[in-house]
C-alpha cells in the first residue's frame, strides 16, 4: 500500500493478524480471538492489530490486503501444529513458497518462518501456533487458579490437560503431553495428566486416573462450544443442567472436580500471543510485561525462558 | 472566516513545489505568491496577503489540507472522496451540501453521511470532516432512538445478530440490524468502522475501480481446497447456476458477484447490483457447496404419489416461502396461504405414513454417504 496522500512517518509499521478458525454456526466461537485481540490493541504493542478467520470475515484470503503495515506478523490462533498451521493458513494468505519444513519443526516447536504474500508482497513473519508455546503452561495454570480462586494452587491438587486426539494428526496429542510434562517436571500439583475425548487415556474414567482428591481439568480449546460445554463434563459424568452448566467444584466418584472450561478463553493466552510475535522479531517487549500485569495476578515459575 | 494558522503555513510550505488540487492553485515566485480558484485570481500576494486571501477562500484551503495533508491509504482517500462527491461536486458546492445536511451515500445496507467540522478543530488536527453511519432503514428515524456508538470495535457486536437475534456467519448478508447509529467518527474512525461490518469491502471496490481486483474464479478456487472441501470440484457448470442462483443473488448478499465458473465460461446468474465486489467464492457458500456435492452424487428415482392439484401447488408455495425466507410473515389464521402452519399440519397429518414418508412412497437408501 503507497501512502502517497500526506507526509508519512519513517517508523516500521508493525501489524498483528490473530487467525483463528471461526464458525459459521456458533456465534461465541470468535470470541476469544476478539478478546484477546482487545487486549493487545489496548497495549499499544502494534500498530495495527486484526482477527481473521477460515470460517467468519475478512477471511484469511483478505486479511493481509487491509492491514497497512511494513510488517505484519500472523499468529494463529490454533492449538496444535497440524491441517490448519501447516497447509491451510499458508495457503490462504499466498505465502510466496511456503514450504512447511521452513519451521523444522519436531510437532510442538514451530516458531516462525517469513514469507512473502503473493497479493500484495507485504512481508509476513508467519509464527508457530498459539497453543504450542510454552507459555500456554503459564496460561494453564493461570486457568487452574481461576477456576479455584486459589492463587497458591498446586499441592494436594491433581491438574489434567485435556484434548481432542485422534485428530488428523499425531501433533494434536504432542502439544498437550508436552505441556503436561513440562508442568509436571517444574509445578507442584501432586499428579499431571495428559487425558483425550477421543483416545486413550480417556477423559471418561477421571477420577480413575488421579489420587489426588481434587482435580483441576483444564481442556486445550481455543473457544467454548460443544465439546468443553457438554461433551467433556459429560464425558467425566459431571452433573450437568444443560450446555455449561455444571457445578464447580463438582464431585465424580468421591473426586473434586474443577473443570474450567476452555482454556482460550483465559485472559493471559493475550501473552502468549505476544510471546509468539516477539520470537518472530516483533518490538514489544513493554507490552508483554503490561500485558502480563493486567491479566494475571503474579508471576508463575513455570515456562520463562 | 477564519482558518488555522497551521493550514495557512503549510500552504506556504507547499507553495514552494507548487499546489494544484480540487481547483485550488497556489504558486510563488521569489516570495511572491499567486493565489487562484476557478472563481478568482490574485497574484504579487505577500505572506501576509497570501494568509488574508486563504482565510477569504477557507472552504478551498481548509479542503486542499483535508484531502493532502492526512495520512492515508490509496483506498481510504479515495473512498472518503467518493463519500463526498468529491469528482463531481466543486469545492463551493460541496461546502454548502457538506454544511447544510450533509452529503450522504449508501454502502450496501449502511448510509454514511458526511458533514463539515467547521470551527470544532480550531487546531487544525485535520479532522474538518465528521462521518457518521446508521442502517438505510434508519434514515429517518430519531438519534434518540437509536443505540449511539463512537468506537469502532462495538461495530463486531452490530454485525453479529439479525433484528430476530439469529447469527449472521455472512457479514454482507442483507439481515443487519437496525436500531443503531455510529456518530461524530472521523476518516480513520469510519473506515475502521466499515471494515468491521463489510470487511475488505472498500478496499476491493478501491482495486476493482483500478482495474486491478484479483478475482479467483470458481475452478481455482474449487481446485485449492483440500481436507474434507476436496470434493467441491465435482459440482458442473448447472449446479453452479444453482448454487449461485441460492446463495449470491442481491437477496442474499450484497456483494456483486464478479466471480465465474472460469473466466471463460461466465455464470447466468444475475452478478447483482451492489456497489462493492465479490472477489471469490467465500468459505459459506464453500460449505453449501461441500454438502450439494455430496447430495448430487445421488441417483434420481421414480415415485408415485397421490396429490390433489392443491396440495402440488401447496409443496411449490412451501418450497418458495422456505427459500424466500417468508415463514415468519405468514399470518396465523391465513388458511389461503399454503405454507400457513395449519394448512401444512394438515397435509402432513393426511399424506404422510407413521414414518413421515410422503404418501407412505418408501425412501430408497442414499447410494452415497452424506
Ligand atoms: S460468494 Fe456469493 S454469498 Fe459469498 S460473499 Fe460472494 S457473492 Fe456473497
Amino acid at each position: 500500500m503507497s501512502r502517497a496522500h500526506a507526509q508519512s512517518g519513517t517508523d516500521t509499521k508493525q501489524a498483528l493478524v490473530i487467525v483463528a478458525h471461526g464458525s459459521h454456526l456458533n456465534p461465541d466461537s470468535s470470541a476469544p480471538t476478539f478478546d484477546h485481540a482487545d487486549t493487545i490493541r489496548e497495549s499499544g504493542a502494534f500498530d495495527v492489530v486484526r482477527e481473521a478467520f477460515w470460517k467468519e470475515e475478512p477471511s484469511i484470503r483478505e486479511v493481509l490486503r487491509i492491514v497497512e503495515a511494513d510488517e505484519v506478523f500472523v499468529v494463529p490462533l490454533f492449538i496444535s501444529e497440524g491441517y490448519f498451521t501447516e497447509q491451510v493458513i499458508p495457503r490462504e494468505l499466498r505465502l510466496d513458497g511456503w514450504d512447511v519444513s521452513t519451521w523444522e519443526s519436531d510437532g510442538t516447536s514451530a516458531d516462525y518462518a517469513t514469507y512473502e504474500a503473493a497479493d500484495i508482497g507485504s512481508t509476513v513473519h508467519y509464527c508457530g501456533p498459539v497453543g504450542t508455546h510454552d507459555s500456554m503452561a503459564d496460561v494453564i495454570i493461570q486457568r487452574a487458579r481461576s477456576v479455584t480462586d486459589d492463587p497458591a494452587v498446586g499441592p494436594g491438587f491433581g491438574l489434567a490437560v485435556v484434548g481432542h486426539g485422534t485428530e488428523r494428526n499425531e501433533n494434536s496429542a504432542k502439544a498437550i503431553h508436552y505441556h503436561a510434562d513440562r508442568i509436571r517436571e517444574q509445578h507442584d500439583f501432586d499428579e499431571v495428566k495428559a487425558l483425550f475425548m477421543d483416545e486413550s487415556p480417556e477423559v471418561d474414567d477421571i477420577a480413575e486416573h488421579f489420587d489426588s482428591d481434587d482435580v483441576v481439568v483444564v481442556p486445550l480449546f481455543v473457544a467454548d462450544g460443544f465439546h468443553t460445554q457438554e461433551d467433556i463434563p459429560a464425558d467425566m459424568g459431571l452433573p450437568t443442567d444443560g450446555p455449561g452448566e455444571y457445578p464447580v467444584p463438582g464431585t465424580v466418584e468421591d473426586t473434586r472436580i474443577w473443570y474450567s472450561g476452555a482454556v482460550g478463553t483465559e485472559p493471559l493466552l493475550a501473552d502468549a500471543i505476544l510471546e509468539r510475535a516477539s520470537d518472530a522479531g516483533a518490538e514489544i517487549s513493554d507490552a508483554i510485561e503490561r500485558v502480563r500485569r493486567s491479566t494475571r495476578d503474579r508471576d508463575v515459575v513455570v515456562g520463562k525462558p | 472566516m477564519t482558518i488555522p494558522q497551521s493550514h495557512v503555513a503549510a500552504l506556504r510550505d507547499a507553495a514552494e513545489s507548487g499546489v494544484s488540487f480540487d481547483g485550488l492553485s497556489v504558486t510563488v515566485d521569489d516570495e511572491t505568491y499567486t493565489f487562484a480558484t476557478p472563481d478568482e485570481r490574485h497574484t504579487g500576494l505577500s505572506a501576509a496577503d497570501l494568509a488574508d486571501i486563504a482565510a477569504a477562500n477557507d472552504a478551498y484551503v481548509t479542503n486542499w489540507h483535508y484531502w493532502t495533508r492526512i495520512d492515508r491509504t490509496d483506498s481510504e482517500q479515495e473512498f472518503l472522496r467518493w463519500l463526498e462527491h468529491a469528482d463531481e461536486l466543486a469545492v463551493p458546492e460541496r461546502y454548502d451540501s457538506l454544511s447544510e445536511d450533509g452529503l450522504t451515500r449508501l454502502w450496501g445496507e449502511l448510509s454514511i453521511t458526511t458533514t463539515l467540522d467547521a470551527g470544532k478543530n480550531e487546531d487544525g488536527d485535520g479532522d474538518q470532516r465528521r462521518y457518521s453511519i446508521r442502517h438505510e432503514d434508519d434514515i429517518g428515524a430519531d438519534h434518540a432512538e437509536l443505540a449511539v456508538y463512537h468506537d469502532p470495535l462495538d461495530a463486531r457486536e452490530v454485525a453479529k445478530h439479525d433484528d430476530d437475534g439469529r447469527y449472521r456467519p455472512l457479514k454482507t448478508a442483507p439481515t443487519l440490524q437496525t436500531g443503531w447509529a455510529f456518530t461524530d467518527l472521523n476518516g480513520r474512525a469510519l473506515l475502521r468502522t466499515i471494515d468491521f461490518l463489510y470487511p475488505a469491502t472498500v478496499h476491493n471496490w478501491y482495486l476493482e475501480r483500478h482495474e486491478n481486483l484479483d478475482v479467483s474464479h470458481w475452478r481455482e478456487t474449487a481446485q485449492r481446497q483440500t481436507g474434507i472441501y476436496d470434493l467441491i470440484e465435482e459440482l458442473d457448470g448447472e449446479q453452479l447456476e444453482w448454487l449461485t442462483e441460492a446463495c449470491c443473488v442481491d437477496s442474499q448478499c450484497l456483494k456483486r458477484r464478479q466471480w465465474d465458473e472460469s473466466a471463460d465460461e461466465p455464470l447466468d446468474t444475475p452478478r447483482g447490483d451492489g456497489v462493492f465486489p465479490c472477489r471469490e467464492p467465500c468459505s459459506l457458500v464453500i460449505a453449501v457447496a461441500r454438502k450439494l456435492t455430496l447430495l448430487e452424487r445421488e441417483q434420481t428415482h421414480e415415485y408415485t404419489f397421490e396429490l390433489t392439484p392443491s396440495e402440488k401447488e401447496q409443496l411449490e408455495t412451501l418450497i418458495d416461502t422456505v427459500a424466500d425466507g417468508h415463514t415468519e410473515e405468514i399470518r396465523e389464521a391465513d388458511a389461503d396461504n399454503g405454507a400457513n402452519r395449519y394448512r401444512a399440519r394438515y397435509l402432513r397429518a393426511k399424506r404422510f405414513d407413521e414414518h413421515g414418508q410422503l404418501s407412505g412412497a418408501p425412501t430408497p437408501d442414499a447410494d452415497t454417504e452424506n
